[in-house]
């Protein structure tokens, strides 16, 4: 290649220590609720009570996901509510949805 | 960024231009949007999922005499228990439990290649994306595996009733289609292809973006543009796979 002399002047910056340190922490944090979640699903009895459990784990972990690696926890706040209220939905829709679910007559 | 930084002139609301209220660019923001769109589209199948299954009878017998049939809905870690190169073992959720690391560790090594754009480092991004293909890549190598064993199935076959030229047949199955199954339901089958397909294809998109980006980054685009940002943006949407592969594990394997 040619040399280029309008290739740009970089200043690399040292890594951040503080912030690399962190992003272990959350990734050790998803992997151990992993890890409960494996030991619940060998070690409970299926029922409601284990898929509260399951559910309240799972959005343990997708908190940390969107908050830590897709930084929304630290993005300003209109932005922040603009994702999350919309997902409401989600929730009254697997509500009526699964209700509406439990009422049908058996596909045979 | 320097916009979001940028002060608002007296007597004039955020919203009125020049400054972005959202803190972030437009094509940050639009991924937000889109990843917002497609979180409705796997809610959509998932509820769905739930709303077949729970209209279908439950298992109700101990763990230990389940076997597969069409009148009840399968214990998913029964007929997720396969690893490769244990045949005969079972090992319920084992494989999936290592697929679900695979894809958490390349969202780590993602996320560090957006800190080492943040600084301008380009040796450091080039690694960490390219740690973050070969996450991606192993994940569907790990998928494709699964598939296969769903497909061709169990060594023991299954008794499916079957509706054939006017009348019902018994005959036995083994593997998958999204015609006949030997594990349960017929929707259980078809939900585990559209689903886990669906996911699957969301992630050879991720590993075809990432791989850009890589590109992108090893020939200079970012350093001559003066930011990573597009590292960013696709980090985002590579989160928001390992983000819906959460909800599918839990969903489709655990509960």
């Amino acid at each position: 290649m040619a040399h280029h002399s309008h290739e740009p002047q970089v200043t690399v910056l040292p890594p951040n220590k503080e912030k690399i340190k962190k992003l272990w922490t959350v990734a050790g944090i998803l992997g151990a609720v992993t890890g409960v979640e494996f030991i619940i699903a060998f070690t409970m009895g299926h029922g409601p009570a284990k898929t509260a459990l399951f559910v309240i784990l799972t959005i343990v972990k997708a908190g940390y996901i969107v908050g830590e690696f897709m930084h929304l926890k630290y993005e300003v706040k209109v932005l922040f509510w603009a994702i999350l209220i919309p997902t409401l939905f989600i929730i009254w829709m697997l509500v009526a949805f699964v209700y509406e679910g439990m009422k049908m007559p058996v596909f045979q | 960024m320097a916009h979001s930084t940028a002060t608002v002139e007296h007597g004039k609301s955020v919203w009125d231009g020049g400054v972005s209220p959202m803190g972030v660019s437009y094509g940050k923001l639009m991924m937000w949007f889109f990843l917002l769109s497609d979180a409705f589209t796997f809610s959509g199948l998932l509820i769905t999922y739930g709303l077949v299954r729970s209209s279908h009878p439950a298992f109700t017998g101990v763990p230990e005499a389940f076997t597969f049939s069409a009148e009840y809905w399968p214990v998913p870690e029964k007929v997720f228990e396969a690893v490769p190169f244990l045949h005969g073992y079972s090992l319920p959720l084992v494989f999936v439990g290592i697929m679900t690391f695979i894809l958490i560790m390349s969202s780590v090594t993602m996320v560090l290649a957006v800190e080492a754009g943040h600084r301008m480092d380009r040796k450091a991004v080039e690694k960490w994306m390219l740690w973050t293909i070969i996450g991606g890549l192993t994940f569907l190598g790990c998928q494709a595996w699964e598939w296969t064993h769903f497909i061709v199935g169990t060594d023991t076959p299954t008794l499916v009733k079957e509706f054939a030229n006017g009348q019902w047949i018994t005959k036995e199955v083994t593997g998958a289609s999204l015609k006949i199954n030997q594990y349960g339901p017929q929707p259980f089958a078809d939900f585990f292809f559209f689903i886990t397909g669906f996911h699957g294809f969301h992630v050879f998109s991720g590993v075809m973006l990432n791989f850009l980006i890589y590109y992108n980054a090893v020939t200079g685009v970012y350093d001559r543009r003066g930011h990573y940002e597009m590292v960013e943006k696709v980090g985002l949407y590579w989160h928001f796979v390992d983000l819906v592969w959460v909800f599918v594990f839990t969903f489709f394997y655990l509960v």
